[in-house]
């Protein structure tokens, strides 16, 4: 018990510390500059003084970095989405099919082509929300954790994906669906993203209560939250994203795969957790994802950059997010000894 | 000081020393955030003895029994076995030292069988290293040929009942062969004839000359088992009789016997009309044909053992758990309370028991902790959360119950018990409650923070709030109630008025 004088019994209003985000910050900051080093020891060249490196290696993880702020929100109430991945392959193959212009030869639906860019856009968002809603309520109503949920999901996406041409790919785009994967545009998109949920967590009571399932779920029932209904958002909406990544993957490739998006579900949780996300949930933030998606594509980028050799890369890539999960667990118990 | 190591060694080589007492703990204490569990507790436990250990939830039986088992360290204080000084630093220590311990919380794993659970860590392994199965379910059948348990070595335990898992853990603990066997409540589970069996495994345990530490609530017991008896209150020891000669009575009055100081400000507050009303509630299983009103400015505290239903009870009038039969009304008008947000709509406020599992989001801010209940239907518009005025809100709440801390970003879980409970308080003030239930409101928390919290539940009850308030701690409920149901295995066994009620009469309805 604090014996604390009555000069600190008022309680002023939150004045909030340094983020935590500072120290993920520093860490990309510090890898980047370790290859900028390198740089000019092994190759006589600057990693940071070219656009173009720096241009394509964001443009690479921003497909990733959309899955993760929807998986960062999963994770936050305590949950885990293995589903993405597959959802990025499912809604690639089946938006595209409504996306194929007038003039290909093997359109999917000869009928439907040429349609208005909305509806493939549509289509995509509502294939990954249904996705999501599915993960969602098996987790809330079967009471079966969110892995196994989740995994099934895994599964059985990356088989609708694959039987829904049997295997072919699905090619002929519209230029209007095309675009929104040209340029920098999936980075616009990803930011964007980024932006609006990071204030949907911060200031909106539907952030309120993800926190508040993660920390403590009993707390939040008492409390008068519906917490099954509130799952089913949350799954939802990290369905709905990986769905819009589909759409940006397809269209960035001006064609659609069964194959595409396979792991993109690890990354987006590596993704999250080296952003400072908690596993045991009730902690994690957008700002934290976004930069935990960039020093994924730098630390690509770098040892691309500094010709390593792919294999070695999967290596280190591996060691590192487990470095990442050994300091939350650190972090955890220093917290916890307070 | 002697390792746990060497006295292991002295054990196996027969060399133990001859000593008056078995176990002898001296001057211990031991402190948690923001509570003394146990202060300047002594304990002696002789050879071939029963020795039951008495008190009030929170008397600091348990606190004890953890550092006789190793799974506490006493923060000063001596620990002596056989007359050595020994420091354990691990359950397995006390094993090793002939201490065994029978949790009241079932601890086998019950997806393996019963032999496995009980030589758990002492397999018997065949030539090659494999675990010799024919052996260790022959051990087992010795052990319980012993015992005379009639249970299965080979079955998995979660095909088994409570009472026979009991019955398991029982023997896993004999089969130690240890010296001092620590048994808490060992027969909350137990039917009349397993308690019967259990009584006969102990009573042939003493002729061998071990030693029983035996905790229970329940007095016909330790006068049919125990040789000794020491009774414990508020974390201090009271006294140690030979249990022949000492009365029910007495020991009751050990056990409560403090005196009501001026901590409790009760005032008389003008009593309205009935606002919570339940009638016939029945949760099957666990609580059957509850009845009670409470009226606007009334207290009525509910006084019963842990494990008498009165938590359930209350989750079920909040809709955490809906009632299996009964009925609840408000105001006059019968409700259908299914969830708590129905709950919360009608004005109902519930602090639980357990701060930290069913109330605090520890991770999380003062601020993010207080404002959770009233975000449903206030403070929001278009889902967006109005920050500048909920900010105010929880400033002026913390300011009014004086919750100690530099700001409202302070994590909760950085603050002491008394201060998180007035978070929760201040949470479920916020949304106006007519009707407050509080499970043990001051449990765990000192007493400067326990007399303000008292002081602002008669605030509240002056300002026309019906209170129903939940607590193991007697003088709290008879210095705060206006009336008193008590109850015993699911049960009220008796209304008290605040005139007629006192200690003893509420020990006599709980533990009957």
């Amino acid at each position: 018990m604090t014996t604390t004088s009555d000069a600190l019994a008022t309680p002023r209003s939150r004045s909030r510390k340094l983020p935590t985000e500072l120290s993920i910050l520093a860490v990309l900051v510090g890898i980047a500059l370790v290859f900028e080093i390198l740089g000019w020891i092994f190759i006589k060249q600057s990693f940071l003084m070219n656009q173009q490196r720096l241009t394509i290696m964001i443009l690479q993880v921003s497909v990733v970095g959309i899955i993760a702020v929807g998986v960062t929100q999963v994770i936050i109430t305590g949950g885990i989405d293995l589903s993405s991945g597959s959802v990025v392959g499912m809604t690639a193959m089946i938006a595209a099919s409504f996306a194929q212009s007038a003039d290909w030869a093997r359109p999917v639906y000869p009928a439907l082509v040429g349609l208005p860019v909305i509806i493939p856009l549509v289509v995509g968002l509502a294939i990954g929300s249904l996705a999501g809603v599915v993960n969602g309520s098996l987790i809330s109503y079967t009471k079966i954790p969110p892995f196994i949920a989740t995994l099934g999901m895994m599964v059985s996406a990356r088989g609708v994906a694959k039987w829904y041409t049997k295997g072919q790919p699905v090619s002929g785009l519209t230029p209007e669906f095309n675009f929104i994967g040209s340029g920098i545009w999936p980075v616009i998109i990803f930011l964007g993203v980024a932006a609006i949920f990071h204030i949907g967590l911060r200031y909106t009571r539907y952030g309120k209560f993800t926190y508040a399932i993660g920390a403590n779920p009993q707390a939040a029932r008492v409390s008068g939250i519906n917490i099954e209904r509130h799952l089913v958002k949350v799954y939802a909406i990290a369905g709905m994203l990986a769905g819009l990544a589909g759409l940006v993957t397809a269209a960035r490739a001006q064609t659609a795969q069964a194959g595409m998006g396979v792991m993109y579900e690890l990354d987006a949780i590596a993704a999250a957790v080296i952003g400072g996300t908690s596993l045991a949930g009730g902690q994690g933030r957008i700002t934290g994802t976004v930069i935990g998606t960039i020093i994924l594509g730098t630390m690509t980028s770098g040892f691309t950059f500094l010709r390593v050799d792919a294999y070695y890369q999967e290596i280190i890539k591996g060691m590192i997010i487990v470095a990442a999960v050994v300091a939350d667990q650190y972090r955890q118990r220093k917290r916890k000894k307070v | 000081m002697v390792s746990p190591q060497t006295m292991r060694a002295v054990r196996e080589s027969g060399a133990t020393p001859q000593s008056e007492f078995l176990l002898e703990i001296s001057h211990a204490r031991k402190e948690f955030p923001g509570v003394v569990a146990l202060d300047d507790v002594s304990l002696q436990l002789k050879r071939g003895t029963v020795h039951a250990l008495m008190g009030e939830n929170g008397a600091g039986k348990s606190t004890l029994m953890k550092i006789i088992a190793g799974i506490y360290a006493p923060d000063s204080g001596n620990v002596q076995l056989r007359g050595i000084d020994i420091r354990l630093k691990s359950p397995l220590d006390a094993l090793e030292n002939g201490i065994a311990m029978i949790h009241q919380e079932l601890n086998l794993m019950p997806f393996m069988t019963v032999a496995e659970n009980i030589w758990i860590r002492r397999e018997p392994l065949t030539r090659f290293g494999f675990v010799d199965h024919h052996e260790l379910n022959r051990r087992t059948a010795e052990l319980f040929a012993r015992l005379k348990i009639d249970i299965d070595p080979e079955i998995q335990v979660s095909y088994l009942s409570v009472a026979s898992r009991q019955m398991v853990e029982i023997a896993k603990a004999v089969s130690y062969e240890s010296d001092v066997l620590i048994m808490d409540e060992p027969t909350s589970a137990l039917t009349e004839t397993e308690v019967a069996h259990l009584f006969a495994i102990i009573r042939d345990l003493r002729a061998q000359g071990k030693g029983v530490v035996y905790i229970t609530h329940k007095m016909s017991e330790l006068f049919e088992i125990a040789d000794e008896v020491s009774v414990f209150r508020d974390g201090r020891y009271i006294g140690t009789h030979a249990s022949a000669d000492v009365t029910r009575d007495q020991i009751i009055r050990m056990m409560v016997g403090r005196e009501i100081t001026q901590m409790f400000p009760k005032e008389e507050v003008a009593i309205g009309e009935v606002v919570l009303s339940v009638k016939n509630l029945s949760l099957k299983g666990v609580f059957e044909d509850i009845s009670f009103d409470v009226r606007a400015g009334e207290i009525l505290g509910i006084a019963g053992l842990v494990g008498s239903g009165r938590s359930n009870v209350a989750e079920t009038v909040f809709g955490v758990t809906p009632a299996s039969s009964g009925t609840i009304s408000i105001n006059g008008e019968v409700v259908n309370i299914a969830t708590p947000t129905i709950a919360i709509q009608h004005g109902m406020a519930f602090i639980t028991e357990d701060r930290k599992e069913t109330g605090c989001l520890l991770s999380l801010d003062i601020q993010e902790n207080m404002q959770l209940a009233v975000l449903q239907d206030k403070y929001s518009r278009f889902g967006f959360v109005s920050q500048g005025e909920l900010s105010r809100t929880c400033e002026d709440m913390a300011q009014k119950l004086r919750v100690k801390t530099p700001n409202l970003a302070e994590r909760v879980e950085n603050l002491s018990g008394g201060n998180q409970q007035k978070v929760l308080i201040g949470r479920w003030l916020l949304t106006n409650p007519k009707i407050l239930i509080l499970d043990e409101p001051t449990r765990g928390i000192d007493v400067g923070a326990k007399a303000e919290i008292h002081k602002l539940v008669t605030q509240l009850a002056h300002q026309g709030v019906a209170v129903v308030m939940i607590s193991s701690e007697l003088p709290e409920v008879l210095g705060m109630s206006d009336r008193i149901m008590v109850m015993h295995h699911g049960r009220a066994t008796g209304f008290l008025d605040r005139s007629e009620a006192d200690q003893v009469k509420i020990m006599d309805l709980a533990a009957r």
